[in-house]
């Protein structure tokens, strides 16, 4: 059986909690002592909480709680509800008996199933945000500002030789750990990290956007701690431990900077195929074999693929290895699914929280309507009226905050769809590394066989002078200089394209079991949970259902 | 015997009706929606057990008008409105809910000790067709005058010039500070149950957007549970099912909920709006009884000089004097019944909509409950299969 690691609230990624923060009602405030709201610590009435922490709101650590956004007087309400019926309402984790072994599995990070704590683990927090100025040289007049991050690591596995780092660094060091892992690990289903997005940085605030990058790194490099191969990785090594200015090279590769941020391109400009949904690997753009790279050799693959594709109806990379094809065919159809699935489920998200809003509503206009029947009845009637209406607007509030909580866990069930999303295009990476190994090797033979032919040629036309020609002769001599380099470079690309291949298949492999468990998983996590809520949401109505079944017909 | 959800429980002499099978007559912009009205009582002036008869909407309203009319003093039950958007004046929704609405309106009036007495009431439940399209034709609606009223808003217009010149300008209101709070109770509450049925409405969209939700949602997982095959692809399209089956009873709930419990808040709040109309009336009364009292020292005063003067016109002005006082005493009594009919009716409204709450209540929580607990076991249905898939 799966072992998972209960995360409780702490690392809740709610996409609605700034909403949900305002929305209802009640207002969630803690124990008086752990946080610095001041209203109820001072409400005479609220000795004991009457109302209970949803931790949630706490782990945001932008978000100040405005205790009086939405209430006007909240000691009338907090004597119109009675405490004690909150108990209920709280809770950190479902009841046992719903729960078998496996709970929730919270853990951004995990694109498989093995909690972090096992064997070898690398975990990584990222904090700490620091506006630092640009150095000069910078051509621009002024002054110019960048944020650095602290990333902490703790790890035990033994490439490390540490259990503990901390360094500093600035998204730009991440860009490129990220280009040069894409470099190094061509095959590989590498994470992608997270976008420059220079114009959301100008529509949020700054401390908003700071902290999205910062959440949208942690999860980044979280990922990276998950590969199996990664995580051992000599870029992500010194990336991780190395203090001072960051070691690792900027790539060279001209094309990659052109290109990032670019983007849809038309396919036929970068060759090879472009996987279903997404464009070809821009960063890669044909990048050649190890052996060598010069813009000569890039424009030449752009025109081989160019020609391969105006020449060719069928594809121009052929792929024999059948099995691969039909696993890429699924995947193609895989991929389909689950972009619905994650639009699906975003939804639902959203109906789920606008279920819970409304009722919450509903239950603080019935609070309204029950003070004002309490405060002006002159007839028995009246204040029969109220205690009903008193139960049905405690009812209501209480499902209101059960609504909550199960969307705050549905989130982070449903987030494995879009997790699954962002490896897809992972993969369409990695496919692309195996097309453009394979345009690669196919370059180099066209060229070996277009100098041979004129080798060939060559010694034709020198052979029908007599004596030879000195200057053909030499330039035969060339030739063959040549061919050897490129022999060379061909037997690269080769090595190249089968380690590609290799790790193409080990990565489908691994998919698949991840795949499974991740699933399997999620499903578990999310029927639990729906089922858990909706079993408290129904014992909420009954009890009023009970209370008002004398005017049952 | 067909009760009404609302009606009193009645003892030896019953009344009751029921307002069923609507249908579409006529066509295009004449057309409109007809419904079968059947009573069943015992009175002896209804000549017989059971009667049929069809009705519109306008009938409806004409009969509430009347009562409006003869009854001052007393809360009239009120109306569904008319539909003001034109695509949904037909669609089933809306029929059933103005169907419900109607059949509650008539057996309200039908178990009132007084309103059930009425010549109005026996006019709607027992003239044919065309008799019923007649009286209609011949009354104008509530918001409409009549000739005698127009004179009555010259009249008002003109004491209130003499109210102006004389330096009297405030308009005459009871200093009555029980009746005071008991105003400001009405309105007040008419603020709050508003907004808690504006609430109650939404919730019913909620419901059926998380239906809608929840169906798109099945049918992507479905999808999904092909692409994966074997027990963990079985498993997807068990719970893709589940969730379209919940989205079905979310749609159901959406609609139970809209007829049992906001349809009976809305009813509520129309109810307080016609308590307001008939504060309107006490006020009118009021005024009139004030002014005529004004009017009635003035003719005094006058009365006084003719007697002084002996002039001949005094035998014409005691005979207007004396009408005055015998007018100003009718007044004064339809104020005086009209203040002792609120006070009843205020009560007996209290009561019965703590009732009328009540069962609301208790539909809304039966039916949140009883949905909660389907889907929890709809859930739950799927964990073993699940559990079977992780071996």
């Amino acid at each position: 059986m799966m072992e998972y690691e209960n995360q409780g609230y702490d690392e809740a990624h709610l996409y609605a909690s700034k909403e949900e923060m305002s929305s209802l009602v009640l207002n969630e405030d803690p124990s008086p002592p752990s946080n610095g709201s001041k209203s109820f610590s001072d409400d005479p009435l609220s000795s004991a909480p009457p109302f209970v922490e949803i931790p949630t709101d706490d782990a945001d650590p932008l978000h100040s709680p405005s205790p009086n956004e939405v209430l006007p007087n909240h000691s009338s309400i907090n004597s119109i509800l009675e405490p004690p019926s909150y108990a209920d309402a709280i809770f950190q984790s479902f009841d046992s008996d719903y729960i078998d072994s496996a709970e929730v599995n919270s853990q951004d990070q995990s694109l498989s199933a093995l909690s972090s704590f096992s064997s070898d683990y690398v975990k990584i927090c990222v904090s700490d945000p620091q506006k630092e100025q640009e150095q000069s040289g910078s051509l621009v007049p002024g002054v110019s500002y960048y944020f650095t991050y602290l990333i902490t690591t703790f790890t035990n596995l033994l490439e490390f030789n540490g259990a503990e780092f901390n360094v500093r660094r600035r998204f730009r060091d991440v860009v490129t750990l990220s280009d040069r892992i894409s470099e190094s690990y061509r095959g590989l289903f590498i994470p992608i990290r997270p976008d420059k997005s220079v114009v959301e940085s100008q529509v949020m605030q700054q401390n908003e956007f700071v902290e999205q990058r910062r959440m949208a790194l942690e999860k980044y490099l979280g990922k990276l701690a998950m590969h199996p191969v990664l995580k051992r990785s000599e870029e992500l090594l010194v990336f991780l431990t190395v203090p001072g200015k960051m070691p690792l090279a900027r790539t060279t590769d001209v094309s990659s900077r052109m290109l990032d941020g670019t983007v849809r391109l038309p396919k036929q400009l970068f060759g090879g195929e472009s996987a279903v949904g997404g464009a070809a690997k821009v960063s890669e753009v044909a990048q050649p074999a190890k052996g060598g790279r010069d813009l000569l050799r890039i424009f030449r693959e752009l025109r081989q693929s160019v020609v391969n594709d105006w020449g060719a109806t069928k594809p121009p990379v052929i792929e024999e290895d059948k099995e691969f094809l039909e696993k890429k065919e699924k995947l193609q159809d895989f991929e389909q699914q689950i972009s619905n699935m994650s639009q699906q489920a975003e939804s639902l998200v959203k109906n789920q929280h606008d279920m819970g809003e409304t009722m919450g509503q509903l239950g603080l206009a019935f609070v309204k309507l029950t003070k004002f029947e309490t405060e002006e009845a002159i007839y028995d009637s009246q204040r029969a009226c109220a205690a009903d209406m008193k139960n049905v607007a405690t009812a209501a509030v209480k499902a209101s905050r059960l609504y909550r909580e199960l969307n705050a866990q549905t989130v982070k069930h449903l987030d494995k769809f879009h997790e699954y999303l962002g490896l897809m295009l992972a993969v369409n990476n990695a496919f692309s590394d195996r097309t453009n190994a394979l345009l690669t090797v196919q370059t180099l033979l066209s060229e070996l066989s277009s100098l041979n032919l004129r080798i060939e040629k060559l010694e034709a036309a020198s052979s029908k002078i007599f004596g030879g020609d000195r200057s053909r002769i030499r330039k035969i001599e060339e030739l063959r200089e040549t061919i050897r380099v490129t022999e060379e470079a061909k037997n690269c690309a080769v090595r190249e394209y089968e380690q590609i291949k290799e790790n193409n298949k080990n990565e489908l492999e691994r998919l698949d079991r991840d795949r499974h468990n991740d699933f399997l998983s999620m499903l578990k996590g999310f029927v639990v949970n729906q089922a858990g809520y909706a079993a408290k949401i129904a014992n909420t109505w009954e009890t009023v259902a009970e209370e008002t079944s004398g005017y049952a017909k | 015997m067909v009760q009404s959800p609302r009606s009193l429980s009645s003892q030896a002499p019953y009344l009751t009706v029921s307002v069923t099978d609507p249908a579409k007559m006529g066509n295009g912009v004449q057309a409109y929606i007809s419904y079968k009205v059947i009573t069943k009582t015992n009175f002896p002036e209804y000549q017989g057990p059971e009667k049929i008869v069809i009705r519109r909407y306008s009938d409806f309203v004409w009969l509430r008008d009347r009562l409006f009319e003869n009854y001052k003093g007393i809360f009239i039950p009120p109306l569904p409105e008319k539909s003001t958007v034109e695509k949904f004046r037909f669609s089933a929704e809306f029929i059933e809910m103005r169907r419900q609405a109607l059949d509650v309106f008539v057996n309200r009036i039908a178990s009132h000790h007084e309103l059930r007495q009425s010549e109005d009431l026996k006019t709607f439940l027992l003239e044919d067709e065309q008799t019923m399209e007649r009286s209609r034709s011949q009354e104008t609606g509530i918001f409409k005058k009549k000739p005698a009223d127009i004179m009555q808003i010259f009249k008002d217009v003109q004491s209130k010039v003499s109210d102006v010149v004389l330096g009297k300008e405030k308009p005459v209101e009871e200093s009555n500070p029980e009746y005071e709070k008991q105003k400001n109770y009405i309105f007040q509450l008419e603020d709050h149950l508003a907004e808690a049925q504006k609430h109650a409405y939404r919730l019913v969209k909620r419901h059926r957007e998380l239906g809608q939700s929840l169906s798109d949602f099945g049918k992507a997982v479905k999808l999904l549970g092909n692409c994966e095959g074997n027990s963990l692809g079985k498993a997807f399209s068990e719970l893709g099912a589940k969730s379209e089956m919940l989205s079905i009873k979310l749609q159901r709930e959406a609609h139970h909920l809209l007829m049992n419990f906001e349809e009976p808040l809305k009813d509520y709040v129309r109810a307080v709006q016609s308590i307001k109309a008939t504060i309107a009336e006490r006020a009118n009364a009021f005024r009139h009884h004030c002014e005529l009292a004004e009017t009635i020292k003035f003719k005094e005063i006058d009365l006084n000089k003719l007697r002084l003067t002996r002039s001949e016109k005094l035998a014409e002005a005691e005979r207007e004097y004396e009408q005055l006082k015998a007018d100003g005493e009718e007044l004064k009594m339809k104020f005086e019944t009209i203040v002792k009919l609120m006070n009843e009716e205020i009560a007996r409204f209290q009561e019965q909509k703590t009732i009328d709450m009540g069962v609301a209540f208790h539909e809304l929580a039966k039916g949140q409950a009883q949905l909660a607990k389907s889907m929890a076991e709809a859930w739950r249905s799927l964990l073993p299969k699940l559990e079977a898939c992780s071996s």
